[in-house]
């Protein structure tokens, strides 16, 4: 089995990122920068209705408009549209402007019908069936331990039950969704800001029926993807449609809106937990039903939290016994993709929650009644950790027993992610002059892959990592599969180590040098005499792993009267394996943060019980963190050279949500019971004003 | 601005608040309410809606434009600049990706007409480093890390500049509050603030500390 090596030179050591003066100049090109010859300008008309038999849509107008170079419809004039955002049409114009106003003149004819867009109003029985199966799916039903676990509940010391509630989180990464695509006889060159080039590759070949060879997808910089940007996505089959129709290439960047509309979401949670414990403080039992919605892509005969609405309840923690239904409900609203760790913030919040509310019925310390009940050896060590940072053995106070009016308080919460990867190739070229370059089909979506690829190679040739050219983002490199799970650096790190040991072995024998690296590089790279060398590598056993962990203890302010929340600081404790470049770990962990405090004070998709409409359709009515919104950060990272190459993007945002809301239920002494946490739900909890009606 | 150069007069925002304070009004009344705060603020004449000539100047060069009124700053830098260093990312406002400075000033060029940019300075992100030579705050950005997928890099290096210019040590409570028209949704704002002190020669603190696994607690 392959083996990093001990010491390391380059790997472990903080590393300013390669591309990094590309982006601070305005020079690293981005899919929405690229503008190649004859460029058009694409946009997609969406249904405005939730739910409507479109009978007719007339484009005729909109072909005659000034610099309209093709107009298509996204799925045949008869259909059914089931939410509002779904495509309907899309033009190709010389200019931004030319295109919206051939979006303008596109007329739609429609008869709409009944719809629904809200969990609770989905399952009754009068509601409008959104599919072909009912709204609410078949249950996904799992069991362990005792059967009568009505029983348990009825003699255990301690038993709290609730209903707790997750939002719908919308991604929106800075770059939105989009492709510009040169569709030239049977191939094709197409710019995409995705998360796996190959995917939109196969996407593409699919969907313009061409060989897969015949199409090179490029993604050299893209701003962000958090789990939705896989494939080209229905607006980069229509790119690519178009850009054959007009004979040019074609860029569809999506808006802000179609952003919050159509391209995935986190589904929602609707969780009924009721968990026991033993007088002698450990868990017994756990009862869970929960219902959350992928919009149009849950429900029907797809059992239980079907299409990506089930979460993993209950987190972490061992119950001997447990009763667990998971359902999915459909609605008239978008699908869902993957969103950041899918799955496990919901699945914190709701776990965390009522594990501090037993701890609380117990009398014990949170910290301690977790240390009790988590069996992982990792995390009770990162808890300890934490712990001594924070200073929670002198912070942590009853609930509600700081004065006020503006109350302080602490909570803790857990994480658990696979992570892992495996399956990349690379190919590494030492050229005459000492210059290496190495090549990955990988992509880089702000992790810092590139930089990784730049360490790795650099460690195994004795060289700085700015001395290494990498080149990743383009189906004509060798492959590697898509960046998801927290599985990229897992992935490619061990293929581009290899691809350098087998250049370096053939540089080795070629020259007679014993050992190239280093000093001797320059001078062993002199006597490969004109031609550059390359050597082929591929992911080895031995070099990564799964399983990461991670804990945070959090400490915020809440304003009793205004019902405000400020988180004053977070003290995040993460393992992943060997780590790589500490520099961009942690600014992946301080990026967990800040998504996590957004989904546990902020962000909400509302969609208008009335109209079906999307209501917060920007960044002034959905609300992400900003700078202001900033805590004091403190970061441990466990080394663990030993276990290779874990990955750390998805562990990082899941306990946020589920320590803010201990702590706010900490600081004032009563529990808000679902996300995100407003200072109107602080105030209902309080009982200073009545609980708001959803919307 | 010049009286002879061909102008709209107003800006989108001044525009949008003109109609929020006579939205109360009845349908009829609004649209004449419209029209007049139009006539108000339009100036030398209408313009459009076809293409105009002007000339903007943008990092100390000169360049002519042929575009339609109705084209933001934004768009006329990037897609017929073509200066992409500054980003679209929300088109209204809220999110800083496309903040550049016009006489020194930080403002959202997708908030701006271009023609209403001539006879100004214009300073993108391209035009800060000089002869490939970085800023203080461009090299405080990658030392501390302060990027991610980079795409609000532009605006949030071009927004601690502007904070930089008026306040050469500023605290970090005076970055937060000069940084907080700039979103990111990796979430570097941590790393941000550290870039900002460190570029301007203020002490940072180390915030990341790394345990050997079998070492003691």
């Amino acid at each position: 089995m392959a083996a990093w090596p001990n010491p390391t030179q380059s790997m472990g050591k903080p590393t300013p990122r390669v591309d990094a003066f590309a982006k601070v100049t305005g020079g690293a090109k981005y899919t929405y920068d690229v503008q190649p010859d004859g460029l058009l300008y694409g946009m997609i008309l969406r249904s405005k209705w939730p739910a409507a038999n479109v009978t007719k849509i007339d484009i005729t107008k909109a072909q005659a408009m000034p610099g309209v170079k093709a107009v298509i419809l996204a799925g045949g004039e008869q259909r059914k549209v089931s939410f509002y955002g779904q495509e309907l049409a899309a033009v190709a114009a010389a200019t931004k402007q030319q295109a919206l106003d051939a979006l303008r003149a596109i007329e739609v004819t429609a008869e709409p019908l009944p719809f629904v867009v809200k969990e609770d109003d989905a399952i009754k029985p009068d509601s409008p069936q959104v599919a072909d199966g009912p709204n609410l799916s078949q249950a996904k039903v799992s069991s362990k331990g005792d059967p009568n676990i009505d029983a348990l509940f009825a003699s255990a010391a301690a038993v709290c039950e609730a209903e707790l509630r997750t939002p719908v989180q919308l991604h929106h990464p800075l770059e939105t969704h989009g492709n510009t695509v040169s569709v030239q006889g049977d191939h094709v060159t197409a710019w995409s800001s995705t998360q796996g080039v190959f995917s939109v590759r196969d996407g593409l070949a699919g969907n313009l029926n061409v060989p897969q060879s015949n199409v090179q997808v490029i993604c050299d910089y893209m701003g962000g993807g958090f789990g939705a940007k896989f494939g080209p996505g229905t607006h980069g089959g229509l790119a690519a449609q178009l850009s054959k129709a007009a004979g040019a290439p074609v860029k569809i960047m999506l808006t802000r809106l179609d952003q919050g509309l159509a391209v995935g979401n986190r589904p929602s949670s609707i969780q009924k937990l009721k968990f026991a414990a033993g007088a002698d403080g450990k868990l017994l039992a756990a009862d869970i039903e929960n219902r959350g919605s992928p919009g149009i892509s849950g429900g029907g005969k797809s059992a239980g939290g079907g299409g990506g609405a089930g979460i993993a309840l209950p987190y972490i923690y061992h119950f001997p016994n447990v009763r667990s239904q998971q359902f999915g409900v459909t609605m008239n609203t978008g699908p869902a993709s993957a969103f950041r760790a899918p799955g496990h913030p919901p699945a914190s919040f709701g776990t965390e929650s009522m594990i501090d509310e037993l701890a609380v019925k117990l009398n014990m310390d949170p910290l301690q009644f977790r240390l009790l009940n988590d069996g992982d050896g990792i995390r009770q060590r990162e808890y300890k950790e934490g712990a001594e940072k924070f200073g929670w053995a002198v912070k942590y106070k009853k609930p509600g027993s700081d004065p006020g009016p503006v109350k302080t308080g602490v909570g803790c919460a857990g994480a658990t992610w696979g992570g892992g990867g495996r399956g990349s190739e690379a190919e590494a070229q030492i050229n005459p002059d000492g210059t290496v370059e190495v090549r990955c089909g990988t992509q880089d979506l702000g992790t810092g892959s590139r930089t990784v690829v730049a360490i790795v190679a650099a460690e195994a040739f004795g060289l700085r990592p700015d001395q290494i050219k990498v080149k990743i983002g383009d189906t004509n490199l060798p492959f590697s599969g898509g960046s998801g799970g927290s599985s990229t650096t897992a992935s490619m790190s061990p293929a581009v180590w290899d691809a350098c040991q087998n250049a370096l072995t053939a540089l080795q024998t070629q020259t007679g040098v014993a050992d190239a690296r280093g000093a001797n590089w320059t001078d062993a790279c002199k006597k490969l005499g004109i031609n550059p060398l390359t050597a082929r590598g591929k992911w080895q056993e031995g070099l990564s792993s799964s399983g990461a962990g991670g804990v945070n203890f959090a400490e915020v302010e809440v304003d009793t009267e205004t019902g405000f929340v400020r988180v004053k600081k977070i003290v995040a404790v993460h393992d992943c394996g060997l780590i790589v470049n500490p520099l961009a770990t942690t600014s992946q962990i301080n990026g967990g943060i800040m998504c996590g405090i957004g989904y546990a004070l902020y962000e909400e998709r509302i969609m208008d019980r009335q109209t079906g409409l999307l209501l917060n359709t920007n960044f002034d009515s959905y609300k992400i963190t900003n700078i202001a919104d900033c805590p004091e950060i403190e970061v441990i990272l466990i080394n663990m050279p030993e276990r290779g190459i874990i990955g750390i993007g998805e562990p990082a945002v899941i306990p946020p949500a589920g320590a803010i809301a201990n702590a706010v239920a900490n600081a004032i002494g009563v529990r808000v019971h679902s996300l995100p946490i407003t200072p109107a739900k602080v105030l209902a909890a309080l009982g200073k004003v009545p609980n708001m009606p959803s919307v | 601005m010049k009286p002879s150069s061909p102008s709209s007069g107003f800006d989108r925002r001044t525009f949008l608040k003109g109609i929020g304070t006579s939205a109360v009004a009845v349908a009829a009344i609004q649209a004449t309410a419209v029209a007049d705060e139009i006539g108000k603020a339009a100036g030398p004449g209408p313009q459009g809606p076809g293409p105009v000539k002007f000339t903007l100047s943008i990092n100390g060069e000169k360049k002519e434009f042929n575009l339609e009124p109705r084209v933001t700053l934004l768009d006329a830098l990037r897609n017929f600049g073509p200066l992409t260093g500054a980003k679209e990312v929300c088109d209204r406002a809220t999110c800083g990706a496309c903040s550049v400075l016009l006489d020194g000033k930080l403002i959202y060029a997708c908030m701006k007409l271009a023609i209403d940019a001539q006879g100004c300075e214009i300073t993108t992100v391209e035009g800060l480093a000089k002869d490939g030579k970085l800023t203080p705050v461009q090299q405080a950005f990658i030392d501390c890390d302060a990027l991610m997928c980079g795409f609000c890099t532009p605006g949030l290096v071009m927004a601690t500049t502007a904070l930089l210019q008026s306040n050469s040590k500023p605290t970090e409570a005076q970055i937060r509050t000069a940084c907080s028209g700039n979103l990111c949704r990796c979430g570097t704002y941590p790393h941000v603030i550290k870039a900002a002190l460190k570029a301007s020669g203020q002490a940072v603190a180390e915030t990341t500390t790394v345990i050997h696994h079998g070492s003691v607690a």
